[in-house]
């Protein structure tokens, strides 16, 4: 089990904050931490990790007290063992794949370990490269199997995936699974992708401005409130002509553009670069297996 | 005409570099990452030099060196160091005066890695020391490489401080840029010449050798 209890002023974009959080997590789950920019995620694994220090607070871990701000106990990041992924995955560019996994080693740790990780994330190959001639995806891997090397009980995962695309996220979601059942893993994630968290995570916490505005699992925070029976997409206007008698609106949904047909008394309101939402209601969706 | 100016001048210049290296790590290291408060005043006190005439230091280092004044006096009677016109003084007195060439590099060096390096090593269980040397110390060569050459080439360069400080003792103190004056005043230009025109060439090819390594000319040569 797992208990944080932190309060800590943060400097964010739009003035200052206050985190002030409660969270408990049960061993073995896959927890997300899951809320705007701003709003205080990475501080908290920066906080719990020791990066950071909380203004007031109590950190423990399995009855194990890591920091008390009455007590003043803090323990260093050094003694936390935990594993931890950055946004960036900070590889160290000057080692290779097999050097960046050794020297995560502990003193008179066996090396058994690395060909283990190398196989599991399947760079075996590539083990001889500098991380700048790695693609988004295989540093990602690197560095999930370079958090993994001093075989930690908890292990923290700052938006993993945000930079890579949809084919590979996939697949390293698999992975993220993959490891975590096997090393028996406490994991908490930060992620922006609704499906990414239904996929991995036991348990959500959404973070709002430094507090906790709910939690829960993922299909109680993201579904059964906005069950509807409605796709409903936010996208901009790119476009709009007129064809005949009807309206065609191209809008940008994410990556796609999409043509809406619309009357004229729709238009009237609508210019280019509007921001606008697209529902509909599903009766009947198509559903196509990509992966 | 001899070598022996231009030997001293060189054999200044690598004691003062290697020194300064060792001092200046772990105070740019300080200066990169603390958030202390007194680190303003430090840094202007490290950048001094940049501005200040070096004749100005050359007198206070004159006037505190002195066995005339307490702290020179203390220096000789307590460790038996004579820091004006000795060699050892010419050295102390370069480190101070070479000081931001060597420390701005590095700082900025450290300035410019990413902090989630240092947190990563961290989180590994790696010591403060540890990291520094495996991590950040790699990761800024290119920034290690211009501290050395900077801070060498510009004791070779230094006149002002030696000149107050050193004296013009063959030997011991005079260095080339001492003995290049000491033959112009003494019209004896064709020597003057020759000190010149090898610490023109000596310099240029230095500063040229940094500028190919870090603009990446030569990478295929030694990667």
């Amino acid at each position: 089990m797992i208990h944080i209890n932190i309060e800590k002023k943060l400097k964010a974009a739009h003035g200052d904050i206050l985190l002030n959080l409660d969270i408990k997590i049960k061993k073995g789950q896959l927890v997300t931490l899951y809320g705007e920019s701003g709003a205080g995620k990475t501080s908290t694994l920066k906080i719990f990790s020791g990066l950071l220090q909380a203004e007031k607070g109590l950190i423990t871990v399995a009855n194990e007290t890591w920091f008390n701000s009455d007590t003043k106990i803090n323990k260093t990041p050094q003694k936390r063992k935990i594993g931890y992924v950055f946004q960036d995955y900070a590889l160290f560019p000057h080692m290779t794949v097999v050097q960046n996994l050794e020297f995560a080693l502990e003193k008179n740790q066996s090396k058994a370990i690395i060909e283990e990780l190398l196989q599991i994330i399947e760079l075996g190959a590539l083990k001889d490269r500098k991380p700048d001639t790695l693609s988004g995806g295989q540093k990602q891997r690197v560095a999930l199997a370079r958090a993994l090397v001093q075989k930690p009980e908890i292990l923290l995962l700052d938006e993993p995936l945000s930079a890579l695309d949809i084919k590979i996220r996939l697949k390293l979601q698999d992975y993220l699974l993959k490891v975590h059942k096997k090393y028996n893993l406490t994991t908490i994630l930060i992620s922006h992708d609704i499906g990414e968290i239904h996929k991995l995570s036991d348990w959500v916490f959404v973070l709002k401005n430094g507090l906790v505005e709910k939690m829960g699992t993922p299909t109680e925070i993201f579904i059964n409130k906005k069950l509807s029976g409605k796709f409903k997409f936010k996208g901009e206007i790119l476009k709009i002509e007129k064809e005949e008698i009807v309206y065609v609106i191209s809008v940008l949904i994410f990556n796609d553009v999409v043509k809406i047909i619309a009357q004229e008394s729709e238009v009237k309101n609508l210019n280019l670069g509007d921001k606008v939402i697209v529902a509909s209601k599903a009766f009947n969706p198509i559903i196509y297996k990509v992966e | 005409m001899t070598w022996e100016p231009l030997l001293l001048t060189f054999k200044l210049a690598l004691a003062t570099t290697v020194l300064l290296l060792i001092i200046a790590i772990p105070l740019a290291y300080w200066l990169a990452f603390s958030k202390s408060k007194i680190k303003p005043v430090i840094e202007t006190l490290v950048s001094m030099p940049l501005v200040l005439p070096p004749t100005v230091l050359g007198f206070y280092f004159l006037i505190a060196f002195s066995p005339n004044n307490s702290f020179g006096n203390w220096l000789d009677s307590f460790l038996g160091i004579k820091l004006v016109f000795s060699f050892t003084g010419l050295v102390i007195a370069s480190i101070i005066y070479s000081l931001p060439f060597m420390v701005h590099p590095i700082q900025s060096g450290f300035s410019s890695i990413s902090s989630n390096l240092k947190d990563a090593a961290y989180v590994m269980g790696k010591s403060k020391f540890n990291t520094l040397t495996k991590v950040l110390l790699p990761n800024i060569k290119p920034a290690l490489l211009t501290g050395i050459v900077l801070s060498f080439a510009h004791t070779v360069g230094e006149f002002g401080v030696v000149l107050m400080i050193g004296g013009n003792i063959p030997g011991t103190t005079k260095v080339a840029s001492i003995a290049i004056y000491d033959e112009v005043e003494a019209l004896n230009y064709s020597a003057a010449n020759f000190y010149s025109s090898v610490l023109f060439a000596i310099t240029f090819s230095i500063l040229l050798l940094v500028y190919l390594v870090n603009g990446g000319h030569l990478k295929r040569f030694w990667k």
